[in-house]
C-alpha cells in the first residue's frame, strides 16, 4: 500500500482556496500548481511530495466548478483526497480526471498534518496512526471512470 | 411512483419513462455553455488528449468570455484568443464584452425543460426557466461537447414550499440567504432545490433566477420552479418557446421538504468567509466598508439597478467607498441607461463598468486590498474571493449595498 504524509484542511474547504482565481486563466496547470493553497499554506506546494494525501472535513471542494482545483493536486502527486464528504462538482471533477477521492467518516476527525497514511484503494481501506479506517465504495459507473484514469481515458478507449 | 420536475426532464434526456434518485443515466444535452474561465483548458484538451477529435453538434455550444473582459494581461489575453479561434474556427456562437454568461444564457438560449451543463457552478440559475442547468468542470464540457451526452446521478429533490409575500425593503437575495444560513452550505449537497406554493408566485423570472444561482452555495446539484405562466410570458418576451414544460407530480417523493414563510424575512447579511454564516444586517451595522459592489449573475439585472438608484438618486457614495455598478449584460445595461439610472449612479460617484464578473470573482478590475472589507451583491464570500487572502467579503442585497456604500459602513437600506 502507498504510504503518504497527511495535509489536512477545514470544514467546507472551497475551491477558491485550492486554486485562486487570479490564477485560473494561466495557460496550464504546471503554471498554477505552484499557487496550490496559496491562501493557506502558501509553502504547500513546495512541502508536498508525490504519494501524499490531502484530509478534509465536510463538504470538501465547495463553490467554484474550476476543475483547476483537482486538477492541481493531480498536477502535484497528490495520491487521493480523503474527507468526510465532497461537494459535487469537486467530486465529480476529481473522478473525470482520476484523482481518487474517498468519503471517510471517522478518519479525518483522528489525524493531523504530518501523519502517514497508508490507502488500498481496491479494498476501501485507509490506514492512519495503528488503525484501520473503512471507506464508502463508489457507485460501480464511476469507480469505471477512476480505472480507467478518467472521462477522456475512458472515452479514447472506446473509439 | 410520482416523478418531480428535474427527474423528469433527466427522464426525457435520457429517453426513459421513469428515473428514480440514484439511478445513472447517459443523457442527450440540449446545450452546453462554457466561458473564459476554464475553456483555453477545454480546448488544450480537445488538441491534445483527444484520439477522435471532434464536435457532435457545434449549434448546441455557446462560449462565453465574461470572466476577465476586457483582459487585464497577456497570459490572459492569450487564453481567451485560444477560445475565440476555437469557436470562430468550428462556429460556435461565441460571446464577448455582452455580459455574465448566466445572464446572456437567460436573455437567448435557456428554454424550460431543457437539460444543460455549463462550465461553471452558477450554471443553476437556469431553473428559473424550469430548465435543469448544472455546473461542471472542463472535463465533463469536453466529454459534452465531443459526444453530445453526458452521465447523470439522479439527484433526489428538496422541496421548498413559499407561503406569504417578502415584506416591503426585503428581496429575494434576503430569502436566498436566509435559507441558504438555516440548511447550510452543504444543505443540499448532490440535491435538486424545488421551490414552489404560492410564494413562489410572487417572485417573477428574476427574483426566481436570484434563488436558483444561489442554489449552488447550500451544494445543490440545481434549483429549479416549474415554468408556470410568469415563467412562460418572459420567455415569449425573448421570442422562444419551451421544450416541454413539466411539473412534479402530487405523489412525486422529496428527501425533506421545507415551508418558509417569505414575510417573516428580513434584510440579512452573509458573513466573511462563508456563504451560510447568515445574521440579521443590523447585527453587522458599522462595520467600516473600502469598496461595495452592485452586480453579478445573481443581483446585476435592471431590478436590482433600480433599487440602487432609487435608493442612492441625489446623494454620494462616501468618500472612503469604492462603489462599483456592473450590469450584468449590455441589454441590462441599455435599460438602465433608457430609465436614466446610470446617471444617477454616475452623479453619485459610483464607477460604471462594463458587464462582466468584476470582483464577484476576485480576478477582475475591482480586486481589493490586504485587509480591506467589500459590501457586496456577488454570489461568494470566500477567503480572499475578492483579492487579497485578508480582505473580508460580507454579501448583502443591492438595496444594503447601495446603503453602505452612502454611510461608508455596513447599514440597513
Amino acid at each position: 500500500m502507498p504510504t503518504g504524509a497527511i495535509f489536512k484542511f477545514h470544514n467546507d474547504l472551497d475551491t477558491d482556496q485550492i486554486i485562486g482565481s487570479q490564477y485560473l486563466l494561466l495557460p496550464d496547470l504546471e503554471e498554477m500548481k505552484v499557487h496550490t493553497f496559496e491562501s493557506l499554506d502558501p509553502d504547500f506546494p513546495k512541502k508536498v511530495k508525490a504519494g501524499d494525501y490531502v484530509v478534509g472535513g465536510e463538504n470538501f471542494g465547495c463553490g467554484s466548478s474550476r476543475e483547476q482545483a483537482p486538477g492541481v493536486l493531480k498536477a502535484l502527486g497528490v495520491e487521493a483526497v480523503i474527507a468526510k464528504s465532497f461537494a459535487r462538482i469537486f467530486f465529480r471533477n476529481a473522478i473525470n480526471i482520476g484523482l481518487p477521492v474517498i468519503v471517510c467518516k471517522e478518519l479525518p476527525d483522528e489525524v493531523n498534518t504530518g501523519d502517514m497514511m497508508e490507502l488500498s484503494l481496491s479494498e476501501g481501506i485507509v490506514k492512519a496512526k495503528g488503525k484501520e479506517y473503512t471507506c464508502t465504495k463508489l457507485p460501480e459507473y464511476m469507480q469505471n471512470i477512476l480505472n480507467q484514469g478518467g472521462l477522456i481515458a475512458s472515452l479514447n478507449k472506446e473509439e | 411512483m410520482g416523478m418531480t420536475i428535474a427527474e423528469k426532464i433527466i427522464a426525457a434526456a435520457a429517453g426513459v419513462d421513469h428515473v428514480k434518485p440514484g439511478d445513472i443515466h447517459t443523457v442527450n444535452l440540449d446545450r452546453l455553455m462554457s466561458n473564459d474561465g476554464t475553456t483555453h483548458l477545454t480546448v488544450d484538451m480537445y488538441h491534445n488528449k483527444l484520439t477522435n477529435p471532434r464536435i457532435a453538434d457545434p449549434e448546441k455550444l455557446v462560449f462565453i468570455v465574461d470572466h476577465n473582459v476586457p483582459a487585464d494581461n497577456p497570459k490572459t489575453a492569450a487564453a481567451q484568443k485560444k477560445m475565440r479561434d476555437f469557436a470562430r474556427e468550428h462556429q460556435i456562437d461565441f460571446w464577448e464584452g455582452k455580459g455574465v454568461c448566466h445572464q446572456i444564457m437567460m436573455e437567448n438560449y435557456v428554454c424550460p425543460g431543457e437539460l444543460i451543463f455549463g462550465a461553471d457552478s452558477h450554471t443553476c440559475t437556469y431553473g428559473a426557466l424550469g430548465a435543469f442547468g448544472t455546473g461542471v468542470g472542463c472535463t465533463d464540457f469536453l466529454y459534452g461537447m465531443v459526444t453530445g451526452t453526458s452521465w447523470v446521478l439522479v439527484p433526489e429533490s428538496v422541496k421548498f414550499n413559499l407561503i406569504g409575500k417578502l415584506p416591503e425593503g426585503v428581496y429575494p437575495r434576503d430569502l436566498m440567504l436566509t435559507i441558504i444560513g438555516q440548511i447550510g452550505a452543504n444543505g443540499c449537497n448532490y440535491q435538486v432545490m424545488e421551490f414552489c406554493g404560492e410564494g413562489a408566485k410572487t417572485l417573477s423570472v428574476n427574483d426566481r433566477m436570484v434563488l436558483c444561482n444561489l442554489s449552488v452555495e447550500a451544494g445543490a446539484k440545481t434549483g429549479i420552479f416549474e415554468a408556470d405562466e410568469i415563467a412562460l410570458a418572459y420567455l415569449q418576451e425573448q421570442g422562444r418557446k419551451p421544450k416541454a414544460v413539466y411539473k412534479s407530480d402530487p405523489d412525486a417523493v422529496y428527501a425533506r421538504e421545507y415551508t418558509i414563510d417569505l414575510s417573516a424575512v428580513e434584510q440579512v447579511i452573509a458573513r466573511p468567509d462563508f456563504v451560510d454564516d447568515v445574521v440579521p444586517a443590523k447585527e453587522v451595522c458599522g462595520v467600516k466598508i473600502d469598496e461595495a459592489f452592485l452586480g453579478s449573475c445573481n443581483n446585476g439585472r435592471i431590478e436590482e439597478l433600480r433599487i440602487g438608484a432609487g435608493i442612492i438618486k441625489g446623494k454620494k457614495v462616501a468618500e472612503s467607498v469604492r462603489f462599483l455598478v456592473v450590469p450584468a449584460s449590455l441589454s441590462v445595461y441599455k435599460q438602465a441607461l433608457k430609465e436614466g439610472l446610470i446617471d444617477i449612479f454616475m452623479e453619485s460617484g459610483a464607477i460604471v463598468m462594463n458587464p462582466n464578473c468584476s470582483v464577484c470573482w476576485g480576478s477582475c478590475q475591482g480586486v481589493i486590498g490586504e485587509n480591506e472589507v467589500l459590501i457586496s451583491t456577488g454570489t461568494r464570500n470566500f477567503k480572499g474571493r475578492a483579492g487579497h487572502p485578508s480582505s473580508k467579503v460580507y454579501l448583502g442585497s443591492a438595496a444594503t449595498v447601495t446603503a453602505s456604500a452612502i454611510a461608508g459602513e455596513i447599514t440597513l437600506a
